[in-house]
């Protein structure tokens, strides 16, 4: 069937835009880019007819693997390069490619001026590979490989424009706390790998089946809750979410495809493949729904003051992802993957539709500087509605059926947690709206400030007038609109069914359902009567509840409190002890002592080097003398 | 290989090695011309091919001839090589004093 072809075509565009892009023309460049992806998902549509998937019947009930080679035999342990193909990993590829191959076409209009071309795509391509190898690997080592892969293709696309400061500080940034998740999701490879002595999904599985629930051991819970570690760091929850937001500083199409489309759902679809060891662990089901509740609320107060269209839209996927990890801990793993799915075409499309608003407006991204962008940009205003819609949970549109069922799924489970998710969900739909409205109704306010910004996305090319996206950019947006609309359909809950079962649903449509959707309604009613009708009455309340606000808007000072508590520590710690004690008193004077020892003893020796031949002759014949000695002495042996 | 007359015994032949030898050290340590302590060093190398050969004979084992044309090789070579440098260090000092010949230290 050959698997292997569905990362190795974003590779091999990687290699020729990597090595040969300088030399190319851009049409060449897009050719290469869009086009690799765009193979690579014909070969996933390809692949999945093949295995049944469109026809009818129960297609890939059992996992389809492929072995390529033995990567590492050691002992007991025997790691392959295996990939595997079966209904979570189905609907992961379909979600990568696919809205990858979107964001890649829309990438080709949006970077038209920007420098570094080949560059940006190259980079676009690594990442797609290592996405595909990180829902394609069948253990634990190759979703490792992946994952670290695509936080490096991360930290290379966040600090993309590396001669600004703050963009290479967000790059790191992100780099450094995925580290800490990553260092947690490498103990439990370990404890995996000494458990269960192999790194296979369907061996380790298997066994963790086997056992019967009640014996979940300490061990047990500490893999999963050592996986969530990992979980946390590449899906951004609390406490390690902080890197999401900064790592904006990319251009748009990044934070689109990786930072709310695909890379950021890697920890849910971790947790989801790993969902035997999790269900073995009840305690650290339940800290993953806590964790996840958390985040999707503090995150979702954190937007409500954003001033930046993609800080909001920042925020707003942490908080979703916060949703999915809900869905996951209290059970319901195809919901959590229903919502990433949806998540990722409405999300992508936000972003997708913040960068052509940023693009109209030369490179501005603070909302208060836009404003009736309505005329001048339709079709982004349409499809953007469209994904407001959608992330709101409107009814029939997809965001309403993903969240409903982790909405559900957390009612059953605890009714406090659902009722935190509705007043979330409430909060999700007033935040969305208020950025949709400030940026195309009311007065324009972009006049005075339309020439001379030239914003963080340094993409200003200065045109006065905003003015529609080109077609490149618009149609994925009008693709994106029509699957945020309809995608609510695609049944992901039925079709995971054979791996994770679906609680029993009443007929009709359930009162937790109308619950939320009223939720949404508000948030919008109260978005429209704040931001169209009294735009007094937003200023009014920040000032009256200005300690609440000033906590919000500074997003509850959380960086602040990480300088002081952990970076600041660290680096004086590091300056005052490592450097001046260890580095300068203990590692540099054993070097130095070792140089000096050597240039002393060299000093006495060198003596013996007088240049006078005749004095070698007769050091020579001495030492010829002792050696003769010295074999009489031991007995002539 | 014709029989050694029965009159000269096996310490003659070493006396000789030795003494060879030690003349050849006498003239490495002493003589102050490079020429002659080049051809100290031939002197040595044969006073030890000597006693190869003298022992290789009386033991009725081939290894000391082996071993002697081994060491004659190398001492050819070495002469050329040697001789090389001999030129050259004239050609450039004008002189095969050893004692001059002191630029090489510290």
């Amino acid at each position: 069937m050959q698997l292997w072809l569905i990362p190795l075509l974003p590779l091999a565009g990687f290699a020729v835009n990597g090595l040969l892009g300088r030399r190319l023309s851009k049409t060449a460049i897009n050719a290469v880019a869009a086009g690799s992806v765009l193979l690579s998902f014909l070969w996933v549509l390809k692949t999945l007819s093949a295995l049944g998937v469109f026809g009818g019947g129960t297609p890939l009930e059992q996992a389809y693997t492929e072995h390529y080679y033995t990567w590492i035999q050691s002992g007991m342990l025997n790691i392959g390069v295996d990939f595997a193909i079966d209904r979570l990993t189905a609907v992961m590829l379909m979600i990568v490619t696919g809205v990858g191959f979107l964001i890649h076409v829309y990438a080709i209009g949006y970077m038209a001026h920007e420098g570094g071309y080949y560059r940006f795509f190259a980079y676009l391509n690594l990442f797609m590979f290592f996405m595909l190898v990180l829902v394609l690997g069948a253990n634990f080592l190759l979703l490792f490989v992946g994952w670290e892969g695509v936080g490096l293709c991360s930290y290379l696309l966040i600090g993309f424009y590396f001669t600004e400061k703050f963009a290479t500080d967000a790059g790191n940034k992100a780099f450094i706390v995925n580290r800490i998740g990553d260092f947690g999701f490498a103990l439990a490879v370990f404890l995996i790998a000494v458990h269960f002595g192999s790194l296979d999904f369907a061996t380790v599985f298997g066994k963790v089946q086997g056992m019967p629930v009640e014996s979940s051991a300490g061990w047990m819970t500490a893999i999963a809750l050592l996986l969530f570690v990992g979980a946390t760091g590449k899906s951004a929850q609390i406490p390690l979410y902080v890197w999401l937001p900064d790592a904006m500083a990319g251009p748009t199409p990044v934070s689109a495809l990786i930072h709310a489309a695909t890379m950021v759902t890697a920890g849910v679809y971790m947790v989801t493949r790993s969902s035997a060891i999790f269900l073995h662990a009840h305690n650290a089901l339940e800290v993953v729904a806590i964790i996840g509740l958390a985040t999707a609320f503090f995150a979702a107060t954190m937007g409500l003051a954003q001033t930046d269209i993609k800080k909001v839209y920042a925020y707003s996927t942490v908080s979703q992802l916060g949703y999915m990890f809900l869905g996951l801990g209290t059970g319901a793993f195809s919901a959590g993957i229903f919502h990433v799915m949806t998540h990722a075409f409405f999300k992508a499309l936000l972003f997708l539709g913040a960068g052509s608003v940023i693009h109209a407006m030369s490179g501005e991204q603070d909302l208060r500087k836009m404003g009736g962008l309505r005329k001048y940009t339709p079709i982004t205003f349409w499809t953007l509605l469209c994904a407001s819609v959608a992330i709101a949970g409107v009814p029939p549109f997809s965001g309403y059926h993903s969240k409903d069922a982790i909405l559900a799924s957390a009612y059953e489970y605890a009714p406090w947690m659902y009722w935190v998710g509705v007043f979330t969900a409430g909060m999700t739909a007033f935040y969305v709206f208020r950025a949709f409205f400030l940026a195309f109704f009311g007065e324009p306010r972009w006049q005075a400030a339309a020439h001379d910004a030239h914003g963080h996305d340094a993409h200003g090319h200065g045109h006065g007038e905003p003015h529609e996206s080109p077609p490149s950019m618009w149609i994925p947006l009008a693709v994106l609109a029509v699957l945020s609309l309809a995608g609510g359909y695609i049944n992901i809950p039925k079709w995971l069914e054979p791996m994770f079962k679906v609680p029993e649903e009443g007929p009709g449509i359930p009162w937790t359902a109308l619950v939320s959707v009223a939720a949404g309604l508000l948030g919008i009613a109260l978005a429209a009567w704040f931001y169209l009708i009294s735009p007094a009455i937003p200023e009014g309340l920040a000032r009256s509840f200005s300690t609440p606000y000033r906590w919000i808007y500074n997003k509850y000072f959380v960086d602040e409190f990480y300088d002081s508590v952990v970076v600041e520590p660290m680096i004086d710690g590091s300056r005052s002890l490592l450097w001046r004690v260890v580095d300068a008193s203990g590692i540099d004077a054993i070097v130095n002592g070792t140089g000096k020892t050597a240039r002393n003893l060299g000093g006495i020796l060198k003596r013996m080097q007088s240049g006078s031949i005749r004095s070698y002759a007769a050091w020579v014949v001495l030492g010829s003398i002792m050696v003769i000695i010295a074999i009489t002495m031991g007995g002539g042996r | 290989m014709p029989p050694l007359p029965p009159s000269v015994p096996l310490s003659w032949y070493l006396t000789l090695s030795l003494i060879l030898f030690v003349l050849g050290i006498a003239g490495f340590l002493f003589r102050r011309n490079i020429i002659t302590v080049f051809m100290s060093i031939e002197l040595m190398l044969n006073a030890v091919n000597l006693s190869f050969i003298t022992f290789s004979y009386k033991l009725k084992q081939v290894d000391g001839h082996i071993f002697a044309f081994f060491v004659m090789v190398v001492a050819a070579a070495e002469a050329a090589v040697g001789l090389a440098i001999i030129l050259t260090v004239f050609k450039n000092r004008q002189t095969l004093e050893i004692d001059e010949l002191s630029s090489l230290k510290n």
